[in-house]
């Protein structure tokens, strides 16, 4: 009998008293009447208390305030579906390197890599939440994980205050990455520290008009 | 209203002042108190050292004794003997296979009342010092007892009708709803832990500069009471109800 | 013989087991000064954050209801769950194994990382791991495992066991830490400091490379989502990223009663363990897969699916919601027996509240010295109160207490002080004559106690008592006898 059978087997047996299952209760909140601007300054608050750097832009700004947020780096990578003209206030000093399914950047290219620029899905401004679907304009995984900077883009039009608000509209099975602000760590007498493995740097730019 | 008094074994046998408090305070509201003979214990001890089939007379014996219908409402002065009555009785039933005697339980449990229960939600007390004449002129600090905070959810009943006591001043005692480590049979078998857990209660309310630790449960105060005893600490224990009947005409002495 | 065929629940091995009875365990715990210490800053920070982050969401109670009633609905229906899960994840090019044991989830593990030709791996975090003890079965096997949380990888360079299943170095402090990375890490800088930001950097710089050039990820998993086949796993530092992103070959090792039904659920359980956990509103970083895709991440995509025990806690009614648990830690965070033991006292894999019902759920009752677990805990219900799932611990505390019980009927010479005890007091109170007959004795306890009218010293079982307590004499006449003159005129 293979292990699979024989573990479906005990679990029916367990269950042999049948118990009984009640509906899930789900009185939970599931909307909010927040306007946008207060739901731009829940995001804020949070982000910020998790120790992310924020920004509240208008769209024609973009370029500048990434430029500005990419003024220490030496390089910076980006996903091939992202908006290239919010880069082009990026000095020319700056090494760029798009990442597309064809021409992907390799590990030791990624570390070496000062920074990434990348869109987001959708937000949950109640946790200081930034969801990364794997869209063309946010890239693999890898990008947004090896390069110790990112440079994270939020229109304002994908964040909504609850997290059951932003589940219809994430496509669950794309690998999905949720950030809260830049890497922590409470391990040393369950104090928060920011800064370990992943990006030690968040840059998030909150677009109005986008 | 017709109140019958659960005395609890641990007050009938250890702390009679207490169940007499409890009779002074309902008598003088107005209310009859009867004390069902057959009464014994609620079979907490037994439930929880895990002796089932040990508890179940026990737990019989309660339900007989208060499944009468000459009564309005049970009270007994302790948040930890009402839980079980109330949570433990129909749990141990159902464990035993007695659906019967589950449906009986469950119905005596319904009846019965923690004292700051009974006092707030049915007899409308807010105010002891109005309504009681209750005097008592001492500063206290009070330690919630685990299962009237938690199981039954007396949330501040007894602190707000302790505080409304003519006279008194109660102290805030730091980390109040930590447990004191009693536990019932776990003050025997695992008796350090159990120390460490009183050892910071003691201190706690040491350092509230209070005369006495005032609670709903005669078994934590035990406790607490053999602890600072041992420590040779000034504060004394004495239960809610005890300061509830204390007037100025009849000064409960510390 | 046939029952066996059709599946009998079978007991877990592994890292579930007390060693030694919990009091005696306990008493050497108690005696570290330093440990009570740290426990005790660590269990009071992380009970503030988290009653302030909980205390921000006005429906918590109503998230509690959801999150429990979902993994009751889970568990009800786990077989089906588990065929859904595994095939919408086979669907999408990952591979599901399954292991009855501890000893074959490791013997898979060990075969999938030795058909890569790898011999090492690094790790994310997982209680399953430890609990089958993977490692130290990799390590035999000539494998090395690398721990990558920093908590882990502390307890793994100071060779000791995690002590919380969040937390595993909670007993250590900043300073211990630090005198561990000195002696431990090689390349480390000397001049170290004990700030947590700058032991929180030296782990980075120890483990960077390792992540960059890792061929085998090992990790466990906090969710399985049945209808869409997706696994999660929810941490801070970005090290479960590092192992789920980078490495060709991602091995996830998982209990089965981990799955959810919906994919929606997480919405219940990503507002509920971040908060009940760390104390954080979310935790820093989520990561979310479905099989494998194409150009992102490991594109060999494992998935053992883990008894060891599961379906043995799973038959027993009165105590199968323990495995509702998702791991959060703050029944540990907040109980009292813990903060004064540590989890070091509970021997197996799962310490504190939760602990010392899953262990022996996992084993049975009667497991090496498993038995002692279900009392180790005064039933104060601190821990159901915060439990994000509602579990009710003291519920299932009692239970398995009586379970002991049962367990020893018949068996023993003689019956222990305790059964005499109860025996008596079965008789004593459960009827009001028999009581009141005794009460008539208590006058001899007021003679004992003496002038000071204290009894400072009792004999067997009840030296327990008096070891740090005093017992107040008893009054000369019950409150019966007195209502009985009083009120009866008898």
């Amino acid at each position: 009998m293979s292990a699979k059978d024989e573990i479906l087997g005990r679990i029916r047996t367990a269950l042999a008293d049948a118990p009984r299952v009640e509906e899930v209760p789900r009185s939970y909140r599931t909307t909010s009447s927040l306007s946008e601007e207060e739901l731009i300054e829940l995001l804020v608050d949070r982000l910020v208390d998790y120790k992310a750097g924020v920004d509240v832009i208008d769209a024609a700004d973009i370029p500048t305030f990434v430029a500005s947020k990419l003024d220490a780096a030496h390089s910076v990578v980006y996903p091939h579906g992202l908006d290239t003209g919010w880069l082009q206030a990026v000095p020319e000093s700056v090494q760029r390197h798009m990442d597309a399914p064809g021409s992907m950047l390799t590990i030791p290219e990624l570390d070496a890599t000062s920074a990434v620029v990348t869109s987001s899905a959708i937000s949950v401004a109640e946790s200081g939440t930034i969801i990364l679907d794997g869209e063309p304009d946010q890239g693999r995984r890898a990008i947004s994980l090896v390069p110790d900077h990112h440079v994270c883009i939020v229109p304002v039009s994908t964040i909504v205050q609850l997290l059951p608000e932003a589940m219809p509209r994430l496509e669950v099975t794309r690998p999905q990455t949720w950030i809260s602000g830049p890497s922590a760590t409470s391990d040393i007498e369950l104090e928060r520290v920011e800064g370990v493995h992943g990006p030690r740097t968040l840059d998030v730019l909150i677009v109005r008009g986008l | 209203m017709r109140i019958a008094l659960f005395a609890t074994c641990i007050v009938d046998a250890m702390y009679p002042e207490t169940a007499k408090s409890t009779v002074k305070i309902l008598e003088r509201l107005g209310h009859e108190v009867i004390f069902p003979a057959g009464q014994a214990c609620c079979g907490q001890m037994h439930i929880n050292s895990g002796y089932m089939p040990e508890a179940l007379p026990v737990v019989e014996n309660h339900v007989k004794a208060f499944e009468r219908s000459d009564y309005d409402v049970a009270v007994a002065p302790s948040g930890s003997c009402v839980s079980s009555v109330k949570h433990q009785h129909p749990v141990l039933a159902k464990r035993l296979g007695k659906p019967e005697l589950k449906e009986r339980a469950e119905a005596v449990g319904a009846k019965t009342y923690e004292l700051s229960q009974l006092l707030t939600d049915v007899l409308g007390i807010t105010n002891a010092a109005e309504q009681l004449g209750s005097y008592f002129p001492h500063t206290i600090t009070y330690h919630p007892s685990c299962h009237g905070m938690r199981t039954l959810g007396l949330e501040d009943r007894q602190l707000n009708l302790l505080k409304s006591v003519g006279g008194i001043t109660v102290e805030e005692l730091p980390e109040a709803d930590q447990c004191c480590g009693f536990g019932g049979t776990f003050s025997l078998k695992n008796s350090e832990v159990s120390s460490a857990m009183l050892d910071d209660k003691v201190k706690n309310i040491c350092s509230t500069g209070a005369s006495l630790c005032a609670g709903g449960d005669v078994s934590c105060l035990m406790h607490i009471g053999g602890g600072l005893s041992r420590s040779g600490q000034r504060p004394g224990t004495m239960h809610l109800a005890d300061i509830l009947a204390s007037t100025r005409e009849m000064e409960v002495a510390l | 013989m046939s029952q066996v065929f059709l599946g009998m629940p079978a007991p877990g091995a592994g890292n579930l087991f007390a060693e030694e009875q919990f009091p005696a365990a306990a008493h050497r715990e108690l005696g570290n000064t330093q440990l009570r210490a740290n426990l005790r800053h660590a269990t009071h920070t992380i009970r503030d954050k988290r009653i302030r982050v909980v205390g921000e969401l006005p429906d918590w109670e109503a998230l509690r209801d959801a999150g429990s009633a979902i993994k009751d609905a889970s568990m009800a229906n786990l077989d089906q769950r588990l065929e859904e899960f595994e095939k919408n994840f086979t669907a999408r090019g990952g591979i599901i194994h399954w292991a009855r044991d501890a000893d074959e989830a490791n013997q898979i593990v060990t075969r999938l990382v030795r058909d890569t030709g790898s011999d090492e791996v690094v790790k994310v975090k997982s209680m399953a791991t430890q609990e089958i003890g993977l490692n130290e079965h990799l390590e035999a096997q000539g494998i090395a495992a690398f721990e990558t949380d920093l908590a882990e990888l502390i307890v793994q360079l100071d060779h000791d066991k995690p002590s919380h299943i969040l937390v595993p170095a909670i007993h250590k402090n900043r300073t211990e830490v630090r005198d561990i990375f000195l002696r431990e890490m090689p390349q480390v800088d000397p001049a170290l400091t004990n700030e947590p930001a700058k032991l929180a950097e030296a782990a980075r710089l120890h483990l960077r490379k390792k992540f960059l050039s890792a061929k085998v990820a090992i990790s466990g998993a906090n969710f399985a989502l049945a209808d869409t086949g997706t696994l999660g796993v929810v941490e801070s530092e970005g090290n479960g990223r590092m192992c789920l992103t980078l490495p060709e070959t991602l091995i996830t090792v998982m209990g089965i009663e981990k799955v959810l039904p919906n994919w929606q659920d997480i919405e219940v359980f990503m507002q509920l363990l971040p908060r009940s956990s760390t104390g954080e509103r979310m935790n820093p970083y989520t990561s979310l897969w479905t099989g494998v895709t194409e150009n992102d991440g490991p594109q060999n995509v494992h998935l053992v699916l883990l008894d060891n025990g599961r379906t043995r806690a799973l038959s027993d009614k009165f105590g199968r919601t323990a495995l509702n648990c998702i791991r959060c830690s703050a029944c540990m965070n907040v109980c009292p027996v813990y903060e004064r033991t540590g989890g070091h006292a509970y021997g197996s894999t799962y310490p504190g509240p939760i602990g010392a019902i899953l262990s022996p759920l996992l084993t049975g009752i009667e497991a090496e010295e498993n038995n002692s677990l279900p009392y180790a805990s005064s039933l104060c219900g601190a821990c159901y109160d915060a439990c994000p799932v509602k579990i009710n611990i003291p519920e299932i505390l009692v239970h398995l207490r009586g379970e002991d019980v049962d367990s020893k009927r018949g068996k023993k010479l003689l019956p222990t002080q305790m059964d005499l005890l109860m025996k008596g007091g079965s008789w004593a109170l459960s009827s009001g004559n028999h009581l009141g007959l005794l009460e008539k004795a208590l006058p001899l306890g007021k003679l004992v106690a003496g002038k000071d009218k204290k009894i400072k010293k009792l004999p067997g079982i009840a030296a327990g008592w008096t070891s740090s307590r005093d017992l107040p004499a008893p009054p000369s006449k019950s409150f019966r006898d007195w209502w009985k003159s009083e009120k009866e005129g008898k």
